[in-house]
């Protein structure tokens, strides 16, 4: 008796966070009919497509114990480029490639600095965030770039019914979830952030993981660049401000600790979820943009504490048995 | 010695949902004594400990200071009642200095309400003065030793004119000698008065110190006893509930060819002339004061630092080890001497913790076979007696004996050539110490190699076939298994040359 209710606590606490965005959706489609439209649902996922690809980077990060708030930035960079080179040569392609290729070597320099420099991904990462910020400014010299003619088809096309932004986002969630959950990489992630000198101790070849991690991340931030930029039919240089901590903020409302070693996709793309209908609904029933932020602060603050609440009574629950079986 | 009772609990009865922790304990400590607690991990004695400096609150019961009844709510009301504690994982911030430390949560104030730093000064001179202990005040925590700090903390607790001092596993992280210095101090508290509750599993250090023995098992006193009237095995019987024949349960096995040669490991100010080797079947021992260099050398060999000259040889063959990963490669594996730091990765789970190093077995073809995965580590934790409450369970709940079960079945299944035990059974209990002996005498009984560092004399001279001795960073001795004994051992270990 008492065994299965132990297991139902487990499982609540287990899938917290989407109980959470499932009651989320629930109530929203009682205060607005047409939330669950089709058009609205598709709206949503459009609008979330780059800060759950940004989210990812960060997840992956976080787990592994570090974190990365030059995505915003890089990804401006590596945005501007990417559709100037489109408008040179016309090659979507190519204009892509370039993006990745950028985002890959920013991510590359930071890797560098935290691994073989030791330094705090926080100051690493910042600084990137201005250079990478300075670089976009300068080379545009602060003006946007406009007309992108095809460029637009990555954040605005469809193939089928389906828009292209959303296809990146669902082939690159199955993607990291694969990488999280059936490789060695992936679970040796885990136990970096973990405990990094356990993890070294372990036969863990902490320094290249850490630079594929980085590279994974860039390589979501080029992706995410693209999207972005033909979303808005231009290259803005002073784009996607603030856009890491959109993507932190999923990451950790979806259950990813920030002190390193837990976190998983698909909890990741709840969290990013649960952001985005937050940002419709109060849309949908015209809240004012001031009050707006106010509510979203807070709802992120509650999905938190409630989240490492049922976490934290899991495992004092854990302890308890433990002492059970050693009286014994 | 007084007969006088400082300390007196009665009846007291604590659960915890679903866990009778304390049964009706009643127990005494007489002024100026030392009071030895034993019993195995879990048996209650930490429980009372934290009642007695007011971090639980008990269901029942009542406490007494000289014979007058007294409420413990918290451990700041503990204090000024004149209790301290001396937990086994010390808390000190290691980035503050002495005088900050030694002070902490109690800094002297001004009357503007900032800190007096020159009362700070003087009164951390005084006490360093009066005890004999060559720190600078304005020196940082982490340039010193654990035994320095246990000292320290030591200190802080008699600056506090403590009367009761409980000391959990004092011993568990400094060598004999400095375990020496530490039962001198001891002896000059209890002349001035002062009660100690001694916690330890060092049953020999027990003998030698305490003056009473009280013995807890399943969370009741099972024995209270002046220490003349108690034996070891006696105390070893009644803490495990059975009869222990063999502390050390070592067998003869034929030893083998040359497994393991290490020749002129050499790193500049760490160790130098480093020359030793392990054979099949045999358990080696590494003896030495903390601080002899024994763990380096082991970490350079695994791969985990540097050396700068040396040869390694495994199997007749030149051995090239820049890494952990080349050492695995080579079937070598190490176990470290700080779980916490370089052993557990507490927030996952216990198998996550015990498959980290041999992943590709459960994971290849393209995706993680996760039921391989639990049925295997199962099967280790069976054979090797893990007792969790599930695969799931975060390492960092269990014992710290189970957590050391968990490491060593993360080596085993990579099923190694030759294992490096860095103080193996460091601060776990009894019970599972004599597990881990077991497991080692199976691991030399199928023709492996096992390099064991230890501090615990009688665990080396009851276990190894071959003990070498370290001092400042050079192997001063080495001794065959006819010529083990404790003051061999520390000649070598403490000659100086």
């Amino acid at each position: 008796m008492k065994q299965k209710f132990d297991k139902s606590n487990q499982v609540m606490q287990k899938y917290s966070i989407f109980i959470i965005l499932f009651a989320m959706i629930i109530i929203c489609s009682f205060l607005n009919k047409n939330f669950l439209s089709v058009n609205n649902v598709t709206n949503i996922m459009k609008q979330l497509a780059v800060g759950t690809i940004l989210a990812y980077g960060e997840m992956i990060l976080i787990i592994s114990g570090m974190l990365d708030l030059s995505s915003g930035a890089v990804l401006a960079l590596a945005g501007v480029f990417s559709v100037n080179f489109y408008k040179a040569t016309g090659s979507l392609v190519l204009a892509l490639l370039l993006a990745v290729i950028i985002a890959v070597v920013c991510n590359m320099v930071n890797a560098l600095m935290v691994t073989n420099f030791n330094t705090p991904p926080f100051i690493a990462t910042l600084a990137m965030q201005m250079v990478a910020r300075g670089i976009a400014l300068f080379y545009t010299q602060g003006q946007n770039i406009n007309q992108l003619d095809n460029y637009i088809v990555f954040g605005q096309g469809n193939i089928g019914p389906v828009p292209i932004s959303i296809i990146f986002m669902i082939i690159i969630t199955i993607i990291i979830w694969y990488i999280m959950r059936h490789t060695r990489f992936g679970r040796s992630l885990y136990a970096i952030g973990g405990n990094e000198e356990a993890a070294v101790a372990s036969g863990i070849n902490v320094r290249k993981n850490k630079y594929i991690v980085f590279a994974i991340n860039g390589v979501l931030v080029g992706i995410a660049g693209v999207l972005f930029m033909s979303r808005v039919n231009a290259g803005l240089p002073n784009g996607a401000v603030g856009y890491e901590m959109e993507g932190l903020t999923a990451a950790i409302v979806g259950g990813t600790s920030f002190s390193g070693g837990v976190g998983t996709t698909l909890g990741t793309l709840a969290g990013a979820f649960i952001i985005g209908c937050l940002n419709n609904i109060m849309n949908l029933i015209g809240v004012n943009s001031y009050i707006q932020q106010i509510v979203k602060g807070c709802i992120i603050a509650i999905a938190v504490i409630w989240d490492i609440r049922s976490k934290s009574k899991k495992s004092a629950k854990v302890i308890l048995v433990e002492e059970k079986e050693e009286c014994k | 010695m007084g007969q006088e009772i400082k300390l007196r609990v009665t009846g007291i009865d604590k659960s915890f949902p679903g866990v009778k922790a304390l049964n009706k304990i009643e127990f005494a400590v007489r002024r100026g004594t030392v009071h030895a607690l034993c019993g195995e991990n879990g048996a209650g004695k930490s429980t009372l400990m934290k009642i007695i400096n007011g971090i639980y609150k008990p269901d029942a019961g009542q406490i007494f200071i000289d014979e007058r009844p007294v409420k413990i709510q918290n451990p700041i009301q503990a204090r000024s009642l004149g209790i301290a504690m001396i937990a086994q994982e010390l808390n000190y911030i290691p980035e503050m200095s002495v005088e900050e430390n030694l002070f902490l949560g109690r800094l002297p104030v001004t009357k503007m309400g900032n800190v007096n730093w020159r009362k700070l000064r003087k009164d951390t001179l005084e006490f360093l003065k009066a005890e004999k202990l060559p720190y600078r005040p304005d020196q940082k925590l982490k340039t010193l030793t654990v035994s320095d700090i246990q000292m320290l903390e030591i200190i802080k607790a008699i600056s506090n004119n403590a009367e009761i001092i409980v000391m959990d596993e004092p011993t568990s992280a400094i060598t004999q000698r400095e375990v020496e210095m530490l039962f001198k101090k001891i002896r000059i508290l209890k002349e001035k008065g002062v009660s100690i509750i001694y916690i330890s599993h060092k049953l020999d250090e027990v003998f030698q110190i305490a003056d009473d023995i009280t013995v807890f098992r399943d969370g009741s006193v099972i024995e209270s006893h002046p220490a003349e009237e108690m034996d070891m095995d006696q105390v070893i019987s009644l803490m495990v509930g059975r009869k222990m024949d063999n502390v050390y349960p070592k067998e003869s096995v034929p030893i083998g060819e040359k497994l393991l040669e290490v020749k002129d490991f050499y790193q500049p100010k760490i160790f130098k002339d480093i020359s030793f080797y392990a054979r099949k079947g045999e358990i080696v021992g590494f003896a030495g004061l903390v601080g002899a260099g024994r763990t380096e050398v082991m970490r350079a060999l695994f791969g985990l630092d540097h050396y700068e000259q040396g040869e390694i040889v495994i199997n007749n063959q030149k051995a090239e080890i820049k890494g952990v990963e080349d050492s695995i490669h080579h079937n070598m594996v190490m176990l470290s001497e700080d779980r916490r730091r370089y052993g557990i990765i507490p927030i996952r789970s216990v198998m996550e913790n015990a498959s980290i190093s041999s992943l590709e077995k459960f994971i290849y073809k393209g995706y993680a076979h996760e039921e391989e995965e639990k049925k295997t580590v199962a099967e280790y934790f069976k054979r090797m007696n893990v007792k969790t409450p599930s695969l799931d369970t975060r390492i960092q709940s269990l014992s710290g004996g189970n957590q050391q079960k968990v490491l060593l079945a993360k080596w085993m299944l990579r099923e190694p050539q030759i294992l490096i035990l860095d103080e193996p059974t460091r601060g776990i209990d009894v019970g599972a110490k004599f597990e881990i002996y077991k497991l080692i005498t199976e691991l030399a009984k199928q023709q492996k190699a096992v390099i064991m560092v230890s501090s615990e004399l009688p665990e080396l001279i009851g276990m190894c076939d071959r003990i070498y001795v370290m001092n400042q960073g050079k192997i001063t001795g080495e001794l065959e298994k006819n010529d083990f004994s404790q003051e061999a051992i520390m000649k070598y270990a403490t000659s100086i040359n």
